[in-house]
C-alpha cells in the first residue's frame, strides 16, 4: 500500500507540474506579446512642421505632424499636434497639446492669450505655466529646433503626469 | 408520429442529459414570498444576453483597426440594415446591465441577503460590477470618434497616478508611447474577449452559488441570521413552504425581463444609438471628451476634489471602495436582516443614490468647463455702443471672460455669475481681482494694458441688482 500512496503522489505532482510548464510555455509568449508595446522606444526623429517664415513671432497657432514610427494599420490616428509659438527670429517654443491634469486637448485662445481645458476647467498662460484650474504642473514641452531654415520638433510620447 | 418523437427526444436526452442537468436547477425550491423584490438579478442577466447577441451581431461588421473602425461605424449606423437600431440596442442594453446591477446590489444589500451563508455570492458580485464597468468604458472606446481616442489618453493619464508602475500602465492602455495602431485594436480584445470570458465565468459561478446555498428569504424583522442555525432554519423553511423556481418564481423573472427588454428596444429605436463624434484625428484639438452616462459621475468627481486630494482619490478610492464592498459581508455575516432594524443600511444606500446622482447631474452640467462658444453679449445687454463700456463689454468677450462667467444668461459657468456683479464688489476690488487674478481665476495684469483694465471694469460697473 504504501508505494501505491507514494506513485499516486508522485503521478499528482507530475501532472500539476506538466500543468504548470504548458502554462509557462504559453504564459510567457502571451504576456510577452501583449506588454511589448511598452518596450517599444520612440526613435529621436526631428520632425518638420513648416517653414520657418510660415510662423508669425509672437503667435501661437496648432501644427499638426504625421506620427513617425506609426504602426501600417494606424491611418487617420497616426498623427500629433503641438501649440508652437514663436518667440523671436530663430526662437520657437512648442508646447504638448495635452492637459497636465487629464491629458484632454487644451485649446489656445489668441485674443486672451491663455490655453484652456475643456474637460476640467484648467488654465495656462500663454508660457505655459498654470493660471487656474486642477492642472498639477505647466503645460510640457517639447523640444524644438530650426534646422535649414524650417522648424523642426522632436517626436515624444504622449506625457503622462505620474505624481499623486 | 407522437410516440417516434417521444423516441427520438428519449433517445437524445439519454445520450446528452440536458434534461438531466437542467431539471434540478429549474425545480429547485425557493422562498414562496420571494417576489417582485427578486427580479433585479434576472434582469441583469437579460441585459447581458442582450448585450452579447448584439455584440456578436455587431462585430460582423466591426473591424478593430484604428484606420477603419470609425468607417464601419459609420457604415454600421448609416448603411447597414437594422445597423443603427443594434448600436441602439447595445448602448441602451448596456445603460439597463448598469442599472439593473445597482438595483441588485441595492436590495441584496438592504435585505442583507449578502450574509451568512452567501458572502461569496456578494463578492462574486462585486467582481461583476467591476467587469461591467470596465465593459462600458471598452465599450464606449470601440466607437472611435473623437471623444473615444481622447478618453484613452484620459484613462492612460489615471493610471499614470498609479505609484511606481504607473506610467507602465498608461503605455500599456496606449499601447505604445502614443494613441495609434495598437491603441483600438488591444481595447477591443479587452472587451470582446478578455472581459467577456471572466464574465462567463463569474456569472456561471455566481449563478452556482446561488443554487449551492439558495435565494435568500425575504427578511423577517427579528429573525437574525445565525451561522449555526441557519442552514436547518432555511431547509426546513423550503420543505414547509418552498415552490419550485419553474415556474413558480420564474415567471417574474419573465415578465420583467420581457419588460426589460421592451424598453430597450423602445429607446433604441425611439431615441437611437449614441451620435458619433468626429473621426479620431489626435491633431484635431476641438475636441470636448466625455464619458457616457454612466461613469458622467467620476468625471465629475475629478473636476470637484481638491488638486491636492486628486492622486489618492483617484487611486485610492476606487482600491478602497472595491475592498470594503468585497470585505463587507466577512465583517458582517450574521444577525438582523430585516432593513428596518438595520436603518443605516437605508441611510448607506439612500447616501449612495444621492453622491452618485448629485455628482451625475453636476457631471452632466459639468460648469467647471469652459464655454468655447459663448453667445455674444447683444447690444441691448451691454446698454452702450461706445466709449468704456462698450469697450469693456469687448474685452470681455475678447479676453475670454465671457467663456468663464454668466452675464444675463450669456456665457460660461465655470466662474461666478457676474450679471449683478457691481452690487457685490467695489471698483477697486474689480480691478484687483482682474489684474491679480483669484481662486481658479488667472491674473490678467500682465495681459492687459492699464486703459483696459479701466474699460473692463466700467463694463462691470454697470452689471448692478436690478430692482422691480
Amino acid at each position: 500500500m504504501p508505494e501505491e500512496v507514494t506513485r499516486r503522489r508522485f503521478l499528482e505532482k507530475l501532472s500539476i507540474a506538466l500543468g504548470g510548464v504548458c502554462a509557462a510555455m504559453l504564459g510567457v509568449p502571451v504576456v510577452g506579446f501583449v506588454v511589448a508595446p511598452l518596450f517599444r522606444k520612440m526613435k529621436d526623429t526631428w520632425i518638420s512642421v513648416g517653414k520657418t517664415d510660415e510662423f508669425e513671432i509672437g503667435k501661437t497657432v496648432n501644427v499638426p505632424f504625421p506620427d513617425p514610427s506609426p504602426l501600417p494599420w494606424a491611418g487617420i490616428t497616426a498623427k500629433g499636434a503641438a501649440w508652437l509659438r514663436r518667440e523671436g527670429n530663430g526662437q520657437f517654443t512648442a508646447f504638448s497639446v495635452n492637459c497636465t491634469h487629464m491629458g484632454c486637448p487644451v485649446r489656445w485662445l489668441p485674443d486672451a492669450e491663455l490655453f484652456m481645458c475643456p474637460c476640467h476647467g484648467g488654465v495656462y498662460y500663454k508660457d505655459g505655466t498654470v493660471a487656474a484650474g486642477p492642472p498639477p504642473k505647466p503645460l510640457v514641452r517639447f523640444e524644438v529646433r530650426v534646422a535649414n531654415n524650417r522648424v523642426e520638433i522632436k517626436a515624444a510620447a504622449i506625457p503622462i503626469t505620474t505624481r499623486l | 408520429m407522437k410516440r417516434l418523437l417521444r423516441a427520438v427526444g428519449k433517445w437524445i436526452e439519454d445520450r446528452l442529459g440536458i434534461a438531466e442537468l437542467i431539471r434540478p436547477s429549474m425545480k429547485h425550491l425557493v422562498p414562496r414570498d420571494a417576489g417582485w423584490w427578486y427580479v433585479f438579478g434576472s434582469a441583469t442577466m437579460v441585459a447581458f444576453i442582450v448585450q452579447v447577441v448584439t455584440g456578436v451581431a455587431l462585430a460582423f461588421s466591426y473591424v478593430s483597426s484604428s484606420s477603419q473602425a470609425y468607417e464601419t461605424l459609420v457604415f454600421i449606423t448609416n448603411d447597414a440594415p437594422f445597423g443603427s437600431f443594434l448600436r441602439g440596442l447595445h448602448y441602451f442594453g448596456a445603460s439597463a446591465m448598469v442599472l439593473m446591477l445597482g438595483a441588485h446590489m441595492a436590495q441584496t444589500f438592504l435585505f442583507g441577503s449578502y450574509k451568512f451563508p452567501r458572502e461569496m455570492n456578494w463578492a462574486t458580485g462585486v467582481l461583476l460590477l467591476g467587469f461591467t464597468l470596465v465593459m462600458g468604458f471598452t465599450g464606449q472606446l470601440l466607437r472611435w470618434d473623437q471623444n473615444a481616442t481622447w478618453s484613452v489618453v484620459v484613462a492612460a493619464e489615471q493610471a499614470g497616478r498609479v505609484p511606481f508602475i504607473g506610467d507602465w500602465l498608461a503605455r500599456f492602455i496606449l499601447g505604445g508611447n502614443t494613441i495609434g495602431g495598437a491603441t483600438l485594436s488591444r481595447f477591443f480584445a479587452i472587451h470582446v474577449f478578455l472581459i467577456p470570458g471572466l464574465m462567463f465565468l463569474f456569472v456561471a459561478l455566481h449563478l452556482r452559488l446561488v443554487l449551492r446555498h439558495g435565494i435568500s428569504e425575504p427578511p423577517t424583522a427579528g429573525k437574525p441570521v445565525d451561522p449555526k442555525t441557519y442552514r436547518q432554519e432555511y431547509a426546513k423553511l423550503l420543505a414547509k413552504t418552498g415552490r419550485p423556481f419553474w415556474p413558480d418564481g420564474a415567471w417574474r423573472d419573465f415578465v420583467f425581463g420581457t419588460g426589460l427588454i421592451v424598453v430597450i428596444v423602445l429607446l433604441a429605436l425611439l431615441v437611437g444609438p449614441p451620435a458619433l463624434d468626429k473621426p479620431p484625428d489626435p491633431s484635431v484639438l476641438t475636441a470636448d471628451p466625455r464619458p457616457d452616462w454612466y461613469l458622467l459621475w467620476y468625471f465629475a468627481v475629478l473636476a470637484l476634489i481638491p488638486p491636492r486630494l486628486e492622486g489618492y482619490v483617484m487611486i485610492l478610492a476606487p482600491a478602497v471602495i472595491g475592498v470594503i464592498l468585497l470585505v463587507a459581508p466577512l465583517l458582517n455575516n450574521r444577525g438582523e436582516r430585516a432593513p428596518s432594524r438595520r436603518p443605516w443600511s437605508i441611510a448607506v444606500v439612500l447616501l449612495s443614490v444621492i453622491t452618485i446622482g448629485s455628482l451625475w447631474i453636476a457631471g452632466a452640467r459639468s460648469p467647471w468647463s469652459p464655454n468655447f462658444d459663448p453667445v455674444p453679449l447683444t447690444p441691448k445687454i451691454i446698454g452702450a455702443t461706445s466709449g468704456p463700456v462698450f469697450k469693456g463689454a469687448r474685452l470681455f468677450q475678447e479676453k475670454a471672460c465671457l467663456n468663464c462667467h454668466l452675464i444675463e444668461g450669456h456665457g460660461g459657468r465655470r466662474g461666478p455669475d457676474l450679471t449683478h456683479i457691481a452690487g457685490k464688489l467695489t471698483k477697486n476690488d474689480m480691478t484687483i481681482r482682474i489684474v491679480n487674478g483669484g481662486v481658479n481665476m488667472p491674473a490678467f495684469g500682465a495681459m492687459l494694458k492699464p486703459e483696459e483694465v479701466d474699460d473692463l471694469v466700467a463694463f462691470l460697473q454697470t452689471r448692478k441688482i436690478q430692482r422691480p
